[in-house]
C-alpha cells in the first residue's frame, strides 16, 4: 500500500529543496484547482494561465520561507487563486477584450437579432407545427394561450374577455403548456432551433 | 415557444492542467534561486 505524505510534510519536503515534493502537491491539487478557476472564468486557456500564475506565486512564497502552516496548503492556494480571478476580471473590466476561439465566436455575440435563413426556416416550421398542436388543446385552454402568446395580452386582460378570474386564467394556461408538452412526448414531436 | 422543451445541461467541467504547464512550473521552481543580504531576499532564475 501506498503512502502519501500530508500537504505539510511535502511542504517542508520542498523547502528543504526536494522538487519532487512540489510535482506531489501540484498534481495533487491540480484538478480541484483548476475546476475552481475553470468554473469561475469558463475559459479554458484563461484557467491555464490563473493556474500557472498561482503556483508561480506558491513557489515563490515557499521558496522565500514566507509560508506560515497556519492553515492549510489547499486553502490557502485557493484563496490566491481566487485573488488572481478577481485580478483578471478588473483587469478585463477597465480593457475588455473579445477573441474568437474554436469553441466560441464572437459574431455569436454582436450579431444581429434577426435569424439566418436556414434558422428563419426552421422557425416557419416549428410555428406551423406549434399551430396544429395548439388546435389539439380543449378550446378553453387554447383561448388564453393564443390571447396571451400570440395577440401579447395580460392576465388581467384574457379575464377580462373571458369572463373568468384571473386565477383561472393562469390555470389555464398552464394546462394548456402541460398538455402540450404531453402531446410532444407522447408523439415524438421534436421542436428545435 | 420552442425555448420552453430546451432541457437545462449541467455546467460543471472536470478541467486539468496540461503537462505542459506542469513541466513549465517546475522548471521555473528548479531555476528559481532565492539570496539573502543584509537581510534583504533577492530572487534570481537560472534558465
Amino acid at each position: 500500500m501506498e503512502l502519501q505524505l500530508a500537504d505539510s510534510q511535502l511542504i517542508r519536503y520542498y523547502i528543504k529543496g526536494d522538487e519532487r515534493a512540489l510535482e506531489t502537491l501540484i498534481n495533487r491539487h491540480n484538478q480541484r484547482l483548476s475546476s475552481f478557476i475553470y468554473s469561475k472564468v469558463n475559459d479554458r486557456e484563461i484557467t491555464e494561465d490563473i493556474f500557472q500564475d498561482t503556483f508561480i506565486k506558491v513557489i515563490r512564497t515557499l521558496k522565500k520561507g514566507r509560508y506560515s502552516e497556519e492553515g492549510k496548503f489547499l486553502p490557502w492556494v485557493m484563496r490566491i487563486a481566487h485573488n488572481l480571478i478577481i485580478d483578471h476580471f478588473r483587469k478585463n473590466s477597465r480593457m475588455p477584450l473579445f477573441e474568437g476561439t474554436s469553441s466560441f465566436n464572437i459574431f455569436s455575440v454582436i450579431s444581429d437579432e434577426k435569424l439566418n435563413a436556414e434558422k428563419q426556416l426552421i422557425k416557419n416550421q416549428i410555428d406551423k407545427d406549434l399551430v396544429l398542436l395548439i388546435d389539439e388543446l380543449p378550446k378553453d385552454q387554447k383561448d388564453v394561450l393564443v390571447m396571451r402568446i400570440y395577440k401579447d395580452m395580460s392576465f388581467k386582460e384574457i379575464s377580462e374577455n373571458t369572463g373568468v378570474s384571473i386565477n383561472t386564467a393562469l390555470g389555464r394556461m398552464r394546462y394548456a403548456l402541460i398538455n402540450l408538452r404531453k402531446i410532444i412526448e407522447e408523439n415524438n414531436i421534436v421542436l428545435t432551433n | 415557444m420552442e425555448n420552453f422543451y430546451v432541457k437545462n445541461k449541467s455546467k460543471c467541467k472536470i478541467v486539468k492542467a496540461k503537462p505542459e504547464t506542469i513541466e513549465f512550473l517546475l522548471n521555473y521552481s528548479k531555476s528559481l534561486k532565492i539570496t539573502e543580504a543584509e537581510g534583504i531576499k533577492f530572487e534570481s532564475n537560472l534558465n
